[in-house]
């Protein structure tokens, strides 16, 4: 009985991983960009929301209808003021820039916030929960898991269904003929940018809600989503999630055996995984 | 000369390699000009500098009476002139019918439809929700012309338009070229088989390292003219 509450715990951890690491996935997918700052930029919109709950006394999910097109705002300016200008055949150029990005972000927000850990306080979500026969789930996690999963059955139906979508994957597919299609490169890219980070806000909001955060734990936040989109295959979205919730369940159930093997436990995992399936469980169809 | 397509001393590069030499060339509404010459000759390049996938100077192309040599390739398509690339170039991730689609994402207006397309090209309706990969090269050929004239363009350039392709397929192909041209609508022509190039063509530019080495009406032209002008012998 521990167990399985272990396993579902984790799965709800994993939709959190999913909603970040999708952002990952999107902006890869659509022009090949490594985005190494994605992690704080995702701590980022947790201490806007921060900031927003704090001047306008809003709970964090209000917030999030503030900070969701800030970041999308945010998003499409970064990619045009700044990342197309080094976007190119060489992948090198722009990873650097978003490193770079990176270090500049965690020190901005280490001058405006200090260390200290916050944490986006609900009231109410943070202790509510709901038995489902044995087990206790907190309303948290399962909200945050059903946002993920419908957010990412949104991106994937945006991806497919939607002229966006299509320009999204004319341009992923070649860039060139895409522009001669009447396509600005520099715009999709912008919009693949904006629509990225507007996941990622939703998954800063309900990682700080979640969890206390300070301006360092960026990185490591990286790691777990670049884990997630690798082992679910790049490009498609509903393995990133399966990923997400592989990851999340091999962190609960290392956790469950000692709490200081939680974050290794998932690396393990992801590294067997690596070796078994290098390109991942649910790889792009490549024609 | 005509106020429709006028290049004027178009100099293109590849780094520090030279494509394309002053080169003079027009095109009046509603003509279909062939552009023949040797391999490396120039005529992909030529097609790129139109199309704005490659940048020139501002006034080395004049298009209606506009400057748009330095204009990006979206932008010129959104003026009317559109790229049958060499090789067919579709998008793999995308169905026929998308690739159809996008085409017409330029939104401008005119008698080319997906309906329209599909009468062209009966077989294109059939496979409509396939990808694009599963056609045969002649099927991949009718979605590129289809995808170009989805933009309603008023000049469509074919580039190698019957390469790797198979004879019935090529005659079907040219078979389609009248439905296509006319209608105001102008047609610029890179083919191999010079023969089948001056034959649908009313005036033909031969090509020769970046520069034109002879131009006239194809009905004009003599064949010891173009060995000449393919090979400078
Ligand atoms: N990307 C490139 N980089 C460097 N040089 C190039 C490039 N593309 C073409 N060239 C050179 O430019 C010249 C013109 O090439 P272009 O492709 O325009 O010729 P073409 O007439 O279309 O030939 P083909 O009949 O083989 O298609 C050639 O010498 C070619 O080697
Ligand atoms: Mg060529």
């Amino acid at each position: 009985m521990d167990w399985i509450n272990v396993l579902i715990q984790g799965i709800l951890l994993g939709g959190l991983y999913a909603l970040f690491a999708a952002g990952l996935s999107l902006i890869f997918g659509v022009m090949r960009l490594v985005n190494i700052a994605h992690g704080d930029l995702m701590v980022g919109a947790a201490y806007l929301g921060l900031t927003t709950c704090a001047t306008l006394g809003v709970t964090p999910l209000v917030s999030l209808l503030l900070v969701v097109p800030a970041m999308a705002g945010i998003g499409y300016a970064l990619q045009r003021v700044v990342l197309n200008r080094v976007m190119g055949e060489d992948i090198l150029p722009p990873l650097l820039v978003t490193f770079g990005l990176s270090v500049i972000l965690q020190n901005t927000l280490l001058l405006g916030y200090s260390a200290d850990p916050q944490k986006l306080s609900t009231k109410v979500l943070d202790t509510a929960s709901v038995a489902v026969g044995p087990f206790n789930l907190g309303w948290l996690p399962v909200l945050t898991f059903a946002v993920a999963v419908a957010l990412i059955w949104a991106l994937q139906w945006m991806f497919y269904r939607t002229a966006l979508g299509r320009a999204f994957r004319a341009t992923s597919d070649n860039q060139d003929i895409a522009q001669l299609m009447g396509l600005n490169r520099a715009h999709v890219f912008g919009l693949a940018m904006a629509l990225a980070l507007a996941v990622t806000a939703v998954a800063g909001i309900f990682l700080g809600m979640r969890t206390a955060f300070d301006p360092s734990v960026g990185g490591t936040r990286l790691i777990f989503g670049f884990e997630a989109v690798i082992i679910g295959g790049l490009g498609n979205l509903w393995g990133t999630l399966a990923g997400g919730i592989l990851l999340g369940v091999a962190q609960a159930v290392g956790s469950k055996i000692d709490p200081g093997w939680q974050v290794l436990a998932g690396h393990v995992v992801f590294l067997a995984i690596l070796a078994v399936r290098p390109k991942g469980f649910f790889p792009r169809i490549e024609a | 000369m005509y106020d429709f397509l006028t290049i004027t001393a178009l100099n293109a590069h590849y780094g520090d390699f030279q494509a394309l030499y002053d080169l003079n060339l027009s095109i009046a509404p509603s003509e279909v000009v062939a552009i023949i010459g040797a391999n490396g000759a120039g005529k992909s390049t030529l097609m790129r500098s139109i199309s704005g996938l490659m940048r020139n100077d501002a006034t080395a192309i004049r298009w209606k009476g506009r400057d748009i040599g330095h204009l990006r390739a979206d932008q010129v398509a959104g003026l009317g002139i559109a790229l049958v690339p060499e090789g067919r170039q579709l998008f793999p991730s995308l169905s026929v019918e998308e690739n159809l689609r996008i085409g017409g994402q330029t939104g401008r207006r005119g008698p080319w439809s997906l309906a329209r397309v599909y009468q062209l090209f009966p077989i294109l309706h059939e496979r409509r929700r396939q990808p694009s990969t599963s056609l045969s090269g002649g099927q991949q050929q009718m979605v590129a012309i289809g995808r170009a004239l989805m933009a309603n363009p008023e000049l469509i350039m074919f580039d190698e338009i019957s390469l790797g392709l198979a004879p019935v397929v090529i005659r079907q192909i040219y078979d389609a070229l009248p439905g296509i041209v006319g209608e105001g609508m102008a047609a610029m022509i890179v083919e191999q088989d010079i023969t089948k190039a001056l034959s649908v063509s009313t005036r033909a530019y031969c090509l020769q390292e970046g520069r034109v080495s002879l131009e006239g009406g194809s009905n004009d032209i003599s064949r010891e003219d173009i060995s000449r002008a393919y090979f400078g012998v």
